[in-house]
């Protein structure tokens, strides 16, 4: 009888967990790589060089759709402004390489980038500053995300701020600072963004080895991510964050602070956005304020829910099959594009609402627990996300 | 139990209340209401809808702030200043009238969240249950009669198995007051029998204020009772004493 005890923390690094870990881990890691570099262009096996940043891309979004599902899976906070963490770290990054461009410009201007000396820049913002150092960069690519969300978070959750008022704050949230890089004097490049990197770290971010390199870093950190996401929710302050989600004034009385328990693993996930944006943002080449945009953060509620959320596994799964499809079809039919990515949710929701991995896992509690009608009530209204679409 | 006497000796005051009121959109729900609960006491709470019963519990565990009056626990703690969480933490336990389990968590879970334990969030998240964290759930689930049920998800427990799991959690805890709403409602007679028994063993080491429709429930605690009625004290004293008052009959029979 014993198999949802309190030995979570067990199970949730059984054996067979880190099998399948591994197997995922070598796939990624060893195999991508190898059939990429040592098997001929032209195999039915080869990985072609224009094939590594787009996977590294798919590991980033997936990345991200992991830090939504930590606070809508199980917090049950539905932000719809994750994009906006994203975009943060990305910008940092942005930043960092920006600066990395030097006299390569084409105003050659050791120190401004293009844009600012376009737009006559006299000297580099205060902002700007210490960007030329990746160490830096780093740091802010995860303190600044993290800082915006613990304020954001810790106002928001102390007001008890909660459901759909929360999701809308998120929204809102997102697109004032859509509009805000969007302005020219904010001094981040304005509609154009930032863009024409040369190289991070050194190594020619064109060369496909660099390439192969960030599609690594992608891996391993989407890898470590992971981990740490299901050591959190393996915790007791996961089990904490479940009964929260489900019955969040019950937790106060039983003297836990509901405040800061979502205040916490709200900027955890935040932080793994901003870093998601920031693995991001030197594979595709450019980081522009388009990323803030609403319907940017609604997409990545999307992929979760369709992978099914409070899983994990599933926000990952989600995120690299519509985007699989997404690459397929904004290709092949752009113009129907929005219409599959609307019907697919309203579909997924009507007959899946666990999401993919859900549904699975919803069989499997069907034969551990016969007889009951009981399975876990979902914990927010989908329509709520489906209205926001529209 | 100290209860049958009617003036029982002069105790500690473990929670005192003070001319409290409570108005939503200019109805009454507390109307200057005061009220003493011992050290070491068992009082039930009875009174006709809307008399004002929940309200009370609300305003003494920090979900709903006076308009006016003073409510203190162990005499210095002004608990309208406080909110639900350090309330909860000061020792002071509610179970709700709808049991309210978390359905996604195991049995053991349930438990394990209730254990008098750390509540920061940085202790949780490095939390580890040791065998005597262990011990202590497995001993709770004795008592509360869910030792087959553990593994368990609390969302399959039937109804009783629910209250019970609840009372488990107040009893794991291991608070100083606990406030039960209507803790046998929706309870077989046996169920409530059993339940009657558990809160009579608990109150021999800690302060319990029972609030209940089940007059026969009320009767099997044999404690002092008080009676409210449009958010204010009607009567007070033993099951025998109230249940003569003509103020009390008045207000019960509706007539």
């Amino acid at each position: 009888m014993e198999t949802r005890s309190t030995a979570g923390e067990a199970n949730a690094w059984s054996i067979r967990f880190w099998i399948g870990f591994a197997l995922c881990g070598l796939v990624l890691v060893v195999l991508v790589p190898l059939l990429n570099r040592t098997v001929a262009p032209g195999s039915p096996f080869a990985v072609p060089d224009y094939l590594v940043p787009l996977l590294g891309k798919y590991l980033c979004y997936a990345m991200l759709a992991l830090s939504l599902d930590l606070v809508w899976g199980y917090a049950g906070i539905l932000s719809l402004g994750h994009g906006a963490f994203f975009a943060l770290g990305g910008y940092a990054m942005g930043m960092y390489l920006m600066r990395q461009i030097g006299t390569r410009g084409v105003y050659q201007n050791p120190v401004l980038p293009d844009f600012m000396v376009f737009l006559q820049y006299k000297e580099l913002p205060w902002f700007w500053w210490g960007f030329d150092h990746f160490a830096y960069a780093a740091a802010m690519v995860m303190l600044v995300p993290g800082v915006f969300a613990l304020v954001f978070g810790w106002l928001a959750f102390r007001s008890r701020v909660t459901g759909v008022y929360l999701s809308i704050i998120t929204q809102a949230m997102t697109y004032a600072l859509w509009l805000a890089f969007f302005r020219n004097d904010m001094g981040f490049g304005g509609n154009n963004g930032l863009t024409d990197y040369k190289d991070i770290l050194g190594f020619d971010v064109h060369q496909p080895t660099t390439r192969l390199g960030l599609y690594l870093a992608s891996a391993v950190g989407l890898g470590i991510a992971y981990l740490l996401c299901r050591s959190i929710t393996a915790s007791k302050l996961g089990r904490v964050l479940l009964a929260l989600r489900d019955a969040e004034s019950r937790v106060r009385f039983l003297g836990y602070s509901v405040t800061n328990a979502k205040a916490f693993v709200f900027t955890a996930s935040a932080v793994l956005a901003g870093i998601a944006g920031a693995l991001y943002v030197p594979q595709v080449g450019i980081i522009n304020p388009s990323e803030f945009s609403p319907g940017n953060s609604i997409e990545i509620a999307i992929w979760v829910s369709v992978g099914g959320r409070g899983t994990l596994s599933g926000a990952i799964l989600g995120a690299v099959l519509i985007n699989l499809a997404k690459t397929w079809l904004t290709g092949a039919a752009p113009e129907i594009w929005s219409f599959f990515l609307g019907g697919l949710f309203v579909f997924s929701t009507l007959l899946f609402p666990r999401g993919i991995v859900g549904f699975f896992e919803q069989l499997r509690w069907a034969r551990l627990w016969p007889g009951s009608s009981n399975s876990p009530p979902l914990p927010i209204d989908e329509s709520v996300v489906a209205k926001e679409k529209a | 139990m100290n209860a049958s006497s009617a003036p029982s000796p002069p105790g500690d005051v473990l929670l005192y209340l003070n001319g409290v009121t409570v108005s939503f959109d200019g109805f009454k729900a507390l109307d200057d209401l005061s009220l003493v609960v011992e050290e070491g006491e068992l009082r039930t709470i009875i009174g006709p809808n809307g008399a004002g019963k929940t309200t009370m519990m609300d305003v003494v565990t920090g979900r709903t702030r006076p308009d006016a009056g003073e409510v203190f626990f162990r005499g210095t703690e002004d608990l309208t200043r406080l909110d639900e969480t350090a309330i909860a933490n000061l020792g002071i336990g509610r179970k709700f009238q709808r049991p309210t389990v978390f359905e996604n968590l195991s049995v053991v879970e349930n438990l394990e969240l209730a254990l008098a334990d750390s509540r920061g969030t940085w202790r949780t998240l490095f939390a580890r249950v040791t065998p005597e964290r262990r011990g202590r759930i497995a001993a709770t689930l004795q008592r509360i009669g869910l030792a087959e049920h553990g593994g368990r998800p609390a969302g399959v427990l039937s109804h009783g198995q629910k209250q019970w799991l609840e009372i488990g959690m107040l009893l794991i805890h291991d608070r100083q007051l606990l406030l039960l709403d209507e803790p046998v409602a929706g309870m077989t007679d046996r169920e409530t029998e059993e339940t009657a028994a558990l809160i009579l063993d608990l109150a021999r080491d800690r302060t319990i204020v029972v609030v209940e429709h089940d007059m026969a429930f009320v009767r099997s605690l044999a404690a002092k009772v008080t009676v409210l009625h449009e958010g204010s004290v009607l009567a007070e004293g033993s099951v025998e004493h109230v249940q003569n008052h003509p103020r009390v009959i008045e207000v019960y029979l509706g007539r």
